[in-house]
């Protein structure tokens, strides 16, 4: 029961290593993005996660709170607005890096882009 | 209220204003450059006049929008705090003043506004990690200058810019990530963001697991912006391809503030409420600094490219700082400050007269700098007193940071006396690699001596402003005051009261 309710924080465990894999082994520049992209989400979930409060609602007050209504944490949420912000910045510039590195080599694998490095 | 009583906050906000004002100046001649180093050389201003008020009287303590901490975001300005706003708006002073003309030769007119905005963002970023007092906060500003830093890199002039700043992304990516995790975990604990806030919190839960896995994410993530030894590979690729005043700036500067941000969590954080945790995760660190500075060194001793070799040397100087910090000790913790200032004084010098000589010869290569001494003589021995300096010759600041550093280390006993010897070896294949340029500067006979007859001395600014690094490296190394005073006092803020 413990194991399976805490079942945020296993996917949290499997996206990030999931992502983490994909940026270490690919050699392919997109799927590196694809793989920072999945490793920044796991984060997100994360930070989503920890907010809970059993048997609280979500942040927002209609007319007066009855007594002993628990709320969710907001301020996660709003930190984790600002993580995603920064995470689609990093993903557009990361892309906008592979283009240019395909006009430059006319390629976004890396063993490609060493063997020309070399050759050069 | 006066202007001045404001700094804390402007120093970080006036570039940030600048900057997306600057974006709009595309193609104006020199003027992108002239704003930049004008906001530059202010920042530059009120950092001293902040570091004169802190070593005054003491910390200043400011609260964004009169929110009271911990509801609002408080800024902290400590010593260490003050040291590296000079260190970081210096450096862009420096590197902006000597990097006009290596700026105009290797980047294209239509591209420099946009690049002088990056850079201020850069900069803004780096300044906010330094002021900052709250984790979450750290985090927006390392990105900010990070995001920054990629497009700073990914303009060099040769197309290896692009995959060494996309390394960069990821790499850093990664690095703030962990971070990121490491502080939810300990905002999960604490229920805080404000650092100050978090050290009087953690020491209810400094047993529970939690926190010592943020403890372990917190100095991955740091790491790995930092540089540190085995997880570097990104940084030696980042300054050869980067536009030379970008290597100037970053190379005395931008790994230093994941340092700074090392420090501060293990200082003020781990090691005042994890107690044994903590030493065993800074024990953990030390093998990792050893074979930075050595494999650094190693490498740079071999490198055939001068910024790439400048690169490897810097692993190894960062070892030094992040060893003064593992010894978890205030001598160790002094010593690592003292070398923030003085290997910002070094390396920045070596990479002025670094692209003094890029800017004549069109390389960097070391082979075919022959004969840069005759052709040169007032660069190449700007390089070479910095040089003398980086391998800590007595009456240089380098040879400050080294003293300290082995006086902390030998209060380790006799791993501290093997740790000594693994610091002169690292210091001895210093003097290889500086002797290998000073041999081909001043003993080579250029294979080519037809291309040599056009070469002339660098350009009168980037002149003023080596010289006046490698004066400022001897007056360092003659009256250190200045940099002791303000690490001591830091150091005495970490081990007041309870130790």
């Amino acid at each position: 029961m413990t194991l399976l309710g805490l079942y945020n924080y296993w996917i949290f465990i499997l996206l990030l290593v999931v992502g983490l894999y994909a940026v270490l082994v690919k050699g392919n520049y997109v799927k590196r993005m694809i793989g920072l992209g999945i490793f920044q989400a796991a984060v997100f979930l994360l930070y989503i996660t920890m907010d809970k409060v059993e048997g609280g609602t979500g942040p927002i007050m209609r007319g007066v709170p009855e007594p002993g209504q628990l709320y969710a944490n907001p301020l996660p949420q709003v930190l984790i607005l600002t993580a995603i912000v920064v995470g689609i910045a990093v993903t557009a510039l990361g892309l906008a890096l592979a283009i240019r590195i395909r006009e430059e080599y006319g390629s976004i694998e890396e063993s490609d882009i060493r063997r020309q490095d070399q050759e050069s | 209220m006066s202007l001045a009583a404001q700094f804390p906050v402007l120093v970080v906000v006036l570039p940030l204003f600048v900057a997306p004002l600057l974006a709009l100046l595309a193609n104006r001649g020199n003027l992108p450059w002239l704003v930049a180093i004008v906001t530059s050389a202010l920042t530059f201003a009120m950092a001293i006049a902040l570091t004169a008020q802190v070593m005054q009287t003491g910390v200043i303590y400011y609260e964004l929008g009169n929110w009271p901490v911990p509801f609002g975001i408080g800024l902290t300005i400590g010593p260490l705090s003050a040291m590296m706003l000079m260190i970081i708006s210096g450096a862009s002073t420096v590197a902006l003043a000597a990097g006009r003309e290596s700026m105009n030769a290797e980047v294209g007119e239509e591209h420099q506004a946009l690049l002088y905005s990056c850079w201020l963002l850069a900069m803004t970023g780096l300044l906010g990690i330094a002021v900052t007092g709250d984790a979450f906060n750290i985090f927006v500003f390392m990105e900010i200058s990070s995001l920054a830093s990629y497009v700073l890199v990914a303009n060099g002039p040769k197309r290896q810019a692009l995959t060494a700043s996309f390394k960069y992304l990821v790499t850093g990516t990664l690095g703030a990530t962990f971070y990121l995790i490491g502080v939810g975990y300990l905002y999960m604990m604490t229920g805080t963001l404000n650092i100050a806030d978090m050290a009087t919190r953690l020491a209810d839960v400094s047993d529970t697991l939690p926190v010592m896995i943020a403890g372990g994410f917190v100095i991955l993530g740091v790491a790995l912006k930092a540089a540190l030894f085995p997880m570097h590979a990104w940084m030696p690729n980042a300054y050869q391809y980067a536009p030379t005043p970008v290597a100037i700036f970053f190379a005395a500067c931008a790994t230093k503030v994941a340092l700074f941000v090392m420090l501060r969590f293990q200082y003020e954080l781990f090691l005042p409420n994890l107690g044994p945790q903590a030493s065993f995760l800074s024990s953990w660190l030390i093998p990792l600094c050893v074979g930075g500075f050595l494999v650094g060194s190693a490498v740079a001793m071999f490198e055939r490219d001068l910024k790439r070799m400048l690169g490897y040397s810097s692993v190894a100087q960062l070892g030094y700082i992040v060893l003064g910090i593992s010894l978890s000790s205030s001598a160790g913790v002094t010593a690592a400050m003292i070398h923030f200032f003085n290997h910002a004084l070094i390396k920045a010098a070596l990479f002025v007269a670094v692209a003094g000589m890029v800017l004549r010869f069109g390389s960097s290569n070391i082979e075919q700098l022959a004969g840069v001494g005759k052709r040169m003589p007032l660069t190449t021995l700007g390089f070479v007193l910095a040089g003398v300096s980086l391998i800590g010759v007595p009456l240089t600041a380098g040879f400050i940071s080294k003293w300290y550093l082995i006086q902390a280390v030998l209060e380790l006993g006799g791993l501290g006396i093997l740790l000594t010897i693994l610091i002169l070896v690292s210091s001895l294949m210093a003097v290889v690699y500086i002797w290998k340029v000073v041999e081909v500067a001043y003993f080579k006979e250029p294979v080519d001596g037809q291309s040599m007859l056009g070469v002339r001395e660098a350009p009168m600014p980037l002149l003023v402003m080596l010289w006046v690094l490698v004066f400022a490296n001897i007056w360092f190394g003659i009256d250190p005051s200045i940099p002791i005073t303000l690490a001591k006092q830091e150091a005495a803020g970490f081990f007041g009261g309870a130790r």
